[in-house]
């Protein structure tokens, strides 16, 4: 996100840079250029015009200041950042436990801003950091909403309270306070509250929205929102502020390319803070929000610290260290560890989102970069192995042209594609083999050796990338190695 | 906000203050028609006799609608087949069903396809509105290969002898390249039986200048033949829609505006181009 915005300001900032010393005239020049990258970028056109005004006095205020630094235009950029963090909610806020459990946290939106999918990566993060969180599937409008809670909370293995069918049939704010009792009596520590999504004009369901809060108390009530919104966020975020009420704003779909200018109108009309960033569609896309990580962002710094935790994540994988076993006790590397291991590679999320993240990656060289690169590969390869049966999976060599053929039309792909996938991993599993005589285990997670490739143990692949990479693309190669 | 037919009618006849032009530069952005188309008419307005502002406006935003056709294509000797695609939550899977209401009210016989076998419970929403129209729905295991889905509906609506097939896709960022690929497998599937007549985009009302990229990608991706533009009956004025008819020649053909299946209709340029303008 913030892609434009965050060219636009380098851009800008460039041309600061090449001054020295910076006139009055200059400060104008670059503030008429920030509130045009923002305004295309869909922040508010009132919170675009406050925010452009609060750089010019400030940096008119310290420009003697600024023109004796080294650096006068590394002043002006500082100050633009600062006013970014303070917009997008000064410190990173977290969840406020109750004093006396279960704290209740109630979601709120508009109709597909994500809440449902929310729901159960909320509960995935509060569940791994040792709470006991129940689901409560209040959305009785959207058709089949409960089972999609349903879906989502058996896939994090949070129990789901669901007395309702949904569809038209309930009472959401009975549930919503049946819920509560549940938790108690089951003594879940926390309560996540899913709710029908619903529009800012729609007094009706806005006063069933309060009608449930008021039922619950929560503690938290959180207000989804699709980080795609244009300018409607002002006005939107105002009618829930009003009608519910709202402690914090959750921010979905970041893993797009939207520019994102609604999260910094949202926080700066509503006063409140921004408390988690959706990733993607998995349940551990999921991120607390840190304003001052997302202003770097904005301003072309990158975002390291998301890079490196998210590493940490796929590296840590149950797969990962199923497959060291295997691997250390020398059984054999079949077609499924395989899969397992793009499944482990797909959950580091998108390479071009990680890639996104590095420091420079807005900029045009890079960014060029970046567009060429894609997940494709990855998700060719894993739809190839899908269309295998398990004898296959298991055992390669039963591979002959016909099954090969059925494995061609079942994925979508050309034979000569199954061919020298299979080729590959034969390739890889002689490998493996012969590595299993040597010493260490695999350091890197599995499938980092290459994309779509069976991982090569470390060792090998170390000698290798010094012969010469495999990739053209330098950010491709710098994961590679 | 601006009250932009309230300061038409103060400045008709008046002469303009550059504050009453900044009002409406802002209306026509809160409509989110984007900083520079806005920058383009406000010049173009700014060139004409006050009293002649609104029907200046009113007039070039018409000029940006697409001239491709509005109406929803079909067949007499062969199935037609519609490709409802889009972005996550945008109304797909609802949008599916509102048209199968429409061409239930027109006697044609339909059959839907959910291809979306990926989000949670996606098959069982689109099972429940086949259910309450009445039409039967071609599904898949969870987790399968959408294409595969597409090809048995397809099969089977030609078997069936059904008029129109509408197949609901999973939700996909079109950013995502993978996916995008995914969705092009799905379309060359089905023309391996038959032909795809229509792609529907579904774009929501709230969506920002993001939208405008979305169709270019989906246009690349899936050959987009029409919007459908969702959630009209909220706050937001869906302007990015005329953004995209006018970089993309993509034309809105219906308008969704509610949650249930008759929430629906063909696209009506005055009254979404009044509703741009009238705040
Ligand atoms: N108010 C309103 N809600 C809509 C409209 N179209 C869809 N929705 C709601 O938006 C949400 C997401 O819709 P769905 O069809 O599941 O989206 P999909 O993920 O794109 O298939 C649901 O709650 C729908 O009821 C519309 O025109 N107006
Ligand atoms: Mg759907």
């Amino acid at each position: 996100m913030f892609d434009n915005l965050a060219s636009k300001f380098s851009s800008a900032f460039s041309s600061l840079r090449g001054k020295g010393r910076l006139k009055s005239g200059d400060i104008s020049e670059i503030v008429a250029e920030i509130k045009s990258a923002l305004l295309d970028s869909d922040v508010a056109i009132s919170v675009a015009e406050d925010f452009t005004q609060k750089i010019q006095e400030r940096a008119e205020l310290v420009l003697d200041e600024v023109n004796k630094s080294t650096n006068p235009s590394q002043a002006i950029f500082n100050i633009v950042n600062e006013e970014l963090i303070t917009i997008l909610g000064g410190s990173a806020r977290r969840i406020r436990f109750a004093k006396k459990p279960p704290t209740v946290i109630l979601l709120t939106g508009l109709q597909g801003a994500g809440k449902t999918s929310l729901a159960g990566k909320l509960a995935k993060y509060l569940k791994d950091q040792g709470n006991t969180p129940l689901l409560v599937a209040s959305d009785l409008q959207r058709p089949n909403a409960v089972t999609q809670l349903q879906v989502v909370g058996e896939s994090v293995k949070v129990p789901v309270f669901a007395p309702e069918p949904g569809n038209g049939v309930g009472d959401p704010i009975r549930v919503a306070k049946d819920g509560i009792k549940f938790a108690q009596d089951k003594l879940h520590n926390i309560v996540i509250v899913d709710t029908a999504g619903r529009l800012g004009v729609d007094a009706e369901l806005m006063e069933q929205a309060k009608k449930i809060r008021d039922a619950i108390e929560p503690d938290e009530v959180l207000y989804v929102v699709d980080a795609m919104v244009g300018q409607d966020a002002v006005r939107t975020a105002l009618a829930f502020q009003e009608g519910v009420g709202f402690d914090a704003v959750v921010l979905t779909k970041l893993d797009g390319d939207a520019r994102g200018g609604a999260a910094l109108s949202i926080t700066q009309v509503t006063g409140k803070p921004i408390i988690f960033a959706a990733t993607g569609e998995k349940v551990t896309d999921f991120d607390l929000f840190y304003p001052d990580r997302m202003a770097s962002r904005i301003l072309g710094l990158g975002d390291i610290q998301t890079l490196a935790e998210q590493a940490k994540n796929a590296l840590d994988s149950e797969t990962t260290a199923k497959l060291e076993k295997k691997f250390v006790e020398g059984e054999d590397f079949t077609l499924d560890d395989f899969l397992a291991q793009l499944e482990a590679m797909k959950k580091m999320g998108s390479m071009t989102k990680l890639l996104g993240m590095i420091p420079g990656a807005n900029s045009g060289a890079m960014k060029k970069q970046l567009e060429q690169f894609d997940d494709s590969e990855l998700i060719k390869t894993q739809a190839i192995v899908q269309s295998m049966t398990p004898l296959e999976r298991n055992d390669p060599k039963v591979l002959n042209g016909s099954r090969r053929s059925r494995i061609a039309k079942g994925s979508g792909r050309e034979v000569s594609e199954v061919n020298s996938l299979v080729e590959r991993f034969t390739g890889a599993q002689k490998m493996m083999k012969q590595m299993r005589t040597g010493k260490g285990g695999m350091t890197l997670p599995p499938g980092m050796g290459g994309m779509g490739m069976p991982a090569a143990p470390i060792k090998k692949q170390q000698s290798q990338s010094k012969k010469k990479s495999r990739s053209g693309n330098p950010a491709k190669r710098a994961l590679e190695s | 906000m601006a009250l932009f037919s309230k300061l038409l009618a103060k400045i008709r006849g008046s002469s303009i203050s550059s504050g009453d032009w900044e009002e409406i530069e802002r209306s026509l952005i809160e409509s989110d028609l984007g900083a520079t188309n806005t920058k383009e008419i406000i010049e173009l307005a700014k060139k004409v006799r006050s009293d002649e502002i609104e029907s200046a406006i009113t007039d070039e935003l018409r000029k940006w609608l697409s001239a491709n056709s509005r109406d929803l294509a079909s067949n007499f000797d062969r199935v037609t087949t519609i490709l409802i695609v889009g972005v996550n939550g945008t109304g797909k899977t609802t949008s599916s069903a509102k048209l199968v209401a429409n061409l239930n009210s027109k006697n044609k016989k339909v059959i839907l396809a959910a291809a979306d076998t990926f989000r949670a419970a996606a098959t069982e929403q689109l099972q429940t509105w086949g259910e309450r129209l009445g039409v039967r729905v071609v599904i898949g295991p969870q987790n399968g290969d959408p294409a595969s889905v597409a090809f048995d509906a397809i099969t089977k609506a030609k078997e069936s002898g059904c008029e129109y097939l509408i197949v609901d896709t999973a939700g996909r960022l079109h950013t995502k390249s993978g996916l995008m690929d995914e969705l092009g497998k799905v379309r060359r599937v089905i023309e391996k039986v038959s032909p795809v007549d229509e792609v529907l985009l579904v774009v929501d009302a709230t969506t920002g200048q993001n939208g405008i990229t979305q169709a270019k990608l989906f246009m690349e991706s899936v050959a987009v033949t029409g919007l459908i533009l969702t959630k009209m009956d909220g706050s937001a004025k869906g302007g990015v829609a005329l953004a995209i008819e006018r970089e993309t020649g993509i034309p809105i053909k219906f308008i969704g505006t509610g949650e249930s299946a008759a929430d629906f209709a063909p696209f009506d340029a005055q009254s979404y181009l009044s509703g741009l303008i009238v705040n």
